[in-house]
């Protein structure tokens, strides 16, 4: 079985997701067509929620996701400083519009739905404040990537600030937990059956947050690869100008 | 349409909203890839045809 170091070769990880990209561009575009109809069209409305329920099967794996695609950066960063993967750099880079986009989509369809719930769009509850702040070091990191003209002066930067921004986005899922207080309800996916969300609502929620997860691997994939080629692409100019 | 009851206005503005958000994500992610490529493609074509002509 191949390396997974392998795919830190440019050329091979260009070989490997051209082959892989449709694939996860087919699932996300099936998943969240049907889960999205299925949640919208076929599910009941919540006794006390009423149908503003629908609107879980688009926060919840939205804000799922947008932690996770900052715990991808951060494991990518990591990898960047430890082993010097040109890669590794671009795919965190690659993931940050990605991650921003779920985020954005997480508070907005929390703002729509607390407005009607809680009578507030926003509450500066622990949770709310912590997403509210990863999404501006998002915004930070994206910002700093776009500041630093020399790309790995621009990952190594960049890796630092994803680091200190894990924080937050290990608050942000757990900070109910951490400090039990604020309007956020508890989590809505459990593994305890008296916790979890009903199954009506659970199983087109599963199939959302697949949707939203190849989603996340489709456009970080081609993202990647568009990374790669623009990053070739500055070497040739800079080649052509010394020369 | 399902009957969204006193949250219509609500429902639909998340899903609006959060599609229209994942659609400029999805088309700016393509209209940017393939923008990159187009310009690369185009670079190497012209090294290409100067080092032929060089040779040549």
């Amino acid at each position: 079985m191949a390396s997974l170091w392998e795919y830190a070769n440019p050329q091979r990880f260009m070989a490997f997701s051209a082959r892989l990209l449709p694939w996860t561009a087919g699932l996300a575009a099936f998943c969240l067509v049907t889960g999205l109809i299925w949640g919208f069209f076929f599910t009941p409305d919540d006794f006390r929620q009423g149908s503003t329920v629908k609107i879980i099967y688009l926060h919840v794996p939205s804000a799922i996701m947008a932690v996770n695609a900052w715990l991808m950066m951060l494991v990518a960063s990591i990898i960047w400083v430890v082993r010097r993967h040109h890669v590794s750099a671009l795919a965190a880079k690659a993931a940050a519009p990605v991650g921003t986009a779920f985020t954005l989509i997480a508070l907005y369809t929390g703002a729509v739905w607390g407005q009607p719930m809680w009578g507030t769009w926003w509450e500066w509850d622990p949770r709310l404040t912590a997403f509210l702040i990863l999404f501006l070091f998002y915004l930070g990191y994206m910002a700093l990537w776009q500041a630093i003209e020399e790309p790995d002066t621009a990952a190594d930067l960049t890796a630092i600030l994803c680091l200190v921004g894990s924080v937050f986005a290990i608050i942000s899922r757990y900070a109910l937990v951490f400090w039990n207080q604020g309007l956020h309800q508890g989590a809505s996916l459990s593994l305890d059956a008296e916790t979890n969300v009903h199954n009506v609502f659970w199983y087109p929620l599963l199939v959302c947050l697949a949707g939203f997860g190849f989603l996340f691997l489709a456009l970080v994939l081609s993202r990647t690869r568009m990374e790669i080629r623009a990053r070739r692409l500055h070497a040739m100019i800079a080649r052509e100008r010394l020369a | 349409m399902p009957d969204l009851g006193l949250y219509t206005g609500e429902v639909l503005a998340a899903y609006a909203g959060s599609l229209a958000l994942l659609a400029v994500l999805v088309g700016g992610s393509i209209w940017q890839a393939r923008r990159v490529r187009r310009r690369l493609e185009a670079m190497e074509r012209a090294r290409r045809e100067a080092s032929q002509s060089h040779g040549g």
